[in-house]
């Protein structure tokens, strides 16, 4: 046996969770090819060859948003030999237009009741059977939290692809619809076959305007005319558009359905328990509010509480293995290079990017949960009309707010973004956010230029961040994402409890993927940047740092940086050895100038110092932001464009600072 | 009257459904076609988005585009 089904369904009806219960621990996250949308799959547990792929949350399968063309072209394919749709019962009108679509689509396909139990303990019902009845495909009650009925569900997919045993029907319209349809198969019939595009499905999409449809099936000139002509003149009998008119149809059919067969209570315990918390949580006054303390409580838990405790633990080990390796090297007498390479190169670079990791997983845990339980959906409520400003939606601000502690976990959160261009923007606005890792340089520098403005030169530094985000914002909205935001039209389910296994799935991948990243492309990076500050030009060690590549480069580029009044090759040199992680700055910076006092030293202004931190603040991301940002907009091409771009503002925002400091006569 | 107007509280059935592209398509699809129920059930913190019911469940989106969906008589 060798089948690969397709799971699909709505957003918040429990998708993800019965993907964990198919596949236990056993998943690949990619993307599929060309975009940044996220493709999960894994083997199904206890049946043998049995292969799940995990299609993104989608309401319909619309040309739009890249949600749904991938998932569009991805059933369309000969991949997926199945569908598994997963439903939520207590929204099932709304679940079942996806339904309708995807049995047009005539696979073998179950359809999987989630949130049965919900449904029936608030009075309500579905009859099972008489639902597969009327849609003409198998049903299976299931709640994918417990597990129940999962394993059913799966003998009764593969069942069904195994004996072929496709939609009964597609006809689910009525009147002039009926007929537009009917017409436009006749028409379409040859070029579906041809192209090998389900006919029904195809027939829809065209009577809807699809245009993709339309190339996809290559129809001549005169075909799509007569088509046209059909399509008008149902909109004419109708008195209403091709959209409106399918959409309605799929719900007039579904409305006829559910009264047959759902018993449904109006509203259940859950969306009443929902209603009472949300009455507090997106309260006019106290809604914000509280959404900062969650925030606030989000951040202390993983950098203040839990996070410094496990990192402090894990970089004991780190530094306990770095020891022991230490040691072997001395003992097998490696040469001096290649143990300086191998410990202060490889091993202190993973290491100090490894130390980051309990704080990832401590954060995506405390993410899992807000997103699972339906919160986060509310904080889009109720932020979204500050970021709808520069083009965002509510839905970007959880990330950047990530942005002020960690980028990476920041720019890996974005990935459940609705929207590719939404998610591209808030990757390239959250480097603005002042990461954690930057304080270390500000403390130092504000310590010895403005010992007494200190919270003052701190605070103005995170607002300029903020402003620059902001502006960039602006700019970007109407030049490079012109494109239409995706349209924040946004469910608010009812609030859950999450479920561990799904917060612990996330917990693991999110670790997995860091991991790979550490040992990949940070790997590579610290060793450049150790090859650089202990070699020369000729590859020999060097046994002062002045004397390496590093400090050539950091003086033949250090010129660069004299319009904006820092150009002494210290300042160049520890920039650079920023990009490893942005501590380093101050560390490099130290033992350029022959300790931490010295500092003080380097500017001969102060508008010099504030020059050289609005610098550091703004300039491109640490490599592990950088492979983070690689993975996320799915190309080195882009993180590199993304890169220049970020040092280009910070040049230009320094050198305003700069110029206009020295005009007001600081 | 259109959507955005309705009062926190009321009720009114959906008559026709403007705007174009992504946007009008997501609203057909999230169930907001002509003749469907709908009750506005409260306004976020800084005044907009809303947030209705409409066919057993809850749904916001931003009175710019509520703007754009005109209703059967008036709220009650």
């Amino acid at each position: 046996m060798n089948i690969t089904f397709a799971l699909a369904g709505n957003q918040n009806c429990g998708k993800t969770t019965l993907f964990n219960q198919l596949t236990g621990s056993r998943q690949h996250v990619g993307n599929f090819p060309g975009v940044t949308v996220e493709r999960k799959e894994g083997d199904i547990l206890g049946h043998e060859g049995a292969h799940v792929v995990d299609l993104p949350g989608i309401y319909s399968i619309s040309p739009y948003t890249a949600e749904e063309v991938v998932t569009r072209d991805y059933l369309l394919s000969d991949e997926p030999q199945g569908i598994i749709n997963i439903i939520d019962v207590t929204n099932i009108e709304r679940n079942l237009y996806l339904t309708l679509q995807m049995i047009e689509l005539r696979k073998p396909m179950v359809l999987a009741l989630n949130m049965m139990g919900e449904l029936l303990s608030s009075g309500g019902s579905v009859d099972v059977e008489g639902l597969s009845r009327e849609l003409g495909v198998p049903v299976i009650a299931i709640d994918a939290l417990s597990g129940d009925g999962v394993h059913d569900l799966v003998d009764k997919a593969i069942e069904t692809v195994q004996n072929d045993i496709r939609p009964q029907k597609v006809d689910f319209c009525s009147g002039p619809v009926h007929r537009a349809l009917h017409s436009v198969v006749h028409i379409i019939e040859d070029h579906a076959r041809q192209h090998n595009v389900p006919l029904r499905f195809a027939a829809s999409k065209l009577v809807e305007g699809d245009g993709p449809m339309a190339e996809l099936l290559d129809l001549h000139e005169a075909d799509m005319e007569v088509i046209n002509y059909i399509v008008e003149d149902m909109e004419k009998t109708l008195g209403i558009d091709r959209e409106a008119a399918l959409a309605d149809m799929r719900y007039t059919f579904i409305e006829n359905v559910c009264q047959k067969t759902v018993k449904h209570p109006g509203e259940t315990k859950e969306q009443r328990r929902s209603w009472k918390i949300d009455r507090v949580l997106t309260h006019k006054v106290y809604g914000i509010p509280i959404f900062l303390g969650i925030m606030l409580l989000v951040f202390w838990i993983t950098f203040g509480l839990v996070g410094p405790v496990l990192s402090g633990a894990f970089e004991g080990l780190i530094d306990s293995t770095i020891g022991l390796i230490d040691m072997g090297l001395t003992r097998a007498a490696v040469s001096p290079w290649l143990h300086s390479l191998i410990i202060d190169g490889a091993c202190a670079g993973i290491g100090s990017v490894l130390s980051f990791l309990p704080t990832i997983v401590v954060l995506f845990f405390c993410l899992s949960i807000l997103e699972d339980s339906g919160y986060m959906a509310r904080v889009a409520f109720v932020m979204d009309r500050l970021l709808r400003t520069i083009g965002l939606s509510g839905r970007s601000f959880v990330p950047m707010l990530i942005g002020f502690g960690c980028s990476v976990p920041a720019i890996m959160a974005t990935r459940t973004l609705p929207g590719e261009r939404d998610r591209k923007m808030t990757i390239l606005l959250i480097p603005f956010m002042s990461c954690s890792a930057k304080l270390p340089i500000y403390t130092v520098i504000c310590q010895a230029f403005f010992p007494k403005y200190k919270p003052l030169v701190m605070l103005g530094l995170y607002v300029t961040g903020i402003l620059v985000g902001v502006l960039i914002g602006f700019m970007l909205k109407s030049s490079l994402f012109r494109g239409r935001p995706a349209p924040f039209v946004l469910e608010l389910p009812a609030y859950r409890m999450p479920s561990p296994k799904s917060s612990f799935f996330l917990m693991w991948e999110k670790a997995k993927d860091f991991l790979v990243k550490a040992f990949t492309v940070i790997f590579m990076a610290s060793i450049v940047i150790w090859l650089l500050q202990n070699l020369d030009f000729g590859f020999n060690m060097v046994s002062d740092t002045a004397d390496s590549m590093l400090v050539a480069i950091g003086r033949r580029i250090a010129p660069v940086f004299k319009p904006l009044g820092f150009g002494r090759w210290e300042c160049a040199a520890a920039l650079m050895a920023g990009l490893g992680a942005k501590e380093a700055v101050v560390s490099t910076l130290s033992m350029l100038m022959g300790g931490e006092a010295a500092i003080s030293t380097l500017f001969a202004s102060n508008l010099q110092a504030v020059s050289f931190l609005v610098f550091t603040l703004l300039y491109m991301p640490c490599v592990a932001a950088m492979a983070a940002v690689k993975r996320e907009l799915g190309g080195m091409g882009k993180a590199a464009g993304m890169m220049a771009f970020q040092t280009g503002v910070a040049w230009i925002v320094s050198f305003m600072v700069y110029t206009f400091g020295l005009a007001l006569g600081f | 009257m259109t959507l955005d107007k309705l009062k926190i509280g009321e009720n009114s059935v959906i008559d026709t459904v403007g705007g174009q592209g992504a946007l009008r398509r997501r609203l057909l699809d999230m169930g907001l076609t002509p003749g469907t129920k709908v009750a506005m059930r409260k306004k976020a913190p800084m005044g907009d988005p809303v947030e209705i019911k409409l066919r057993g469940y809850e749904l916001t989106l931003r009175l710019e585009d509520a703007e754009k969906i005109t209703l059967r008589g008036e709220g009650k």
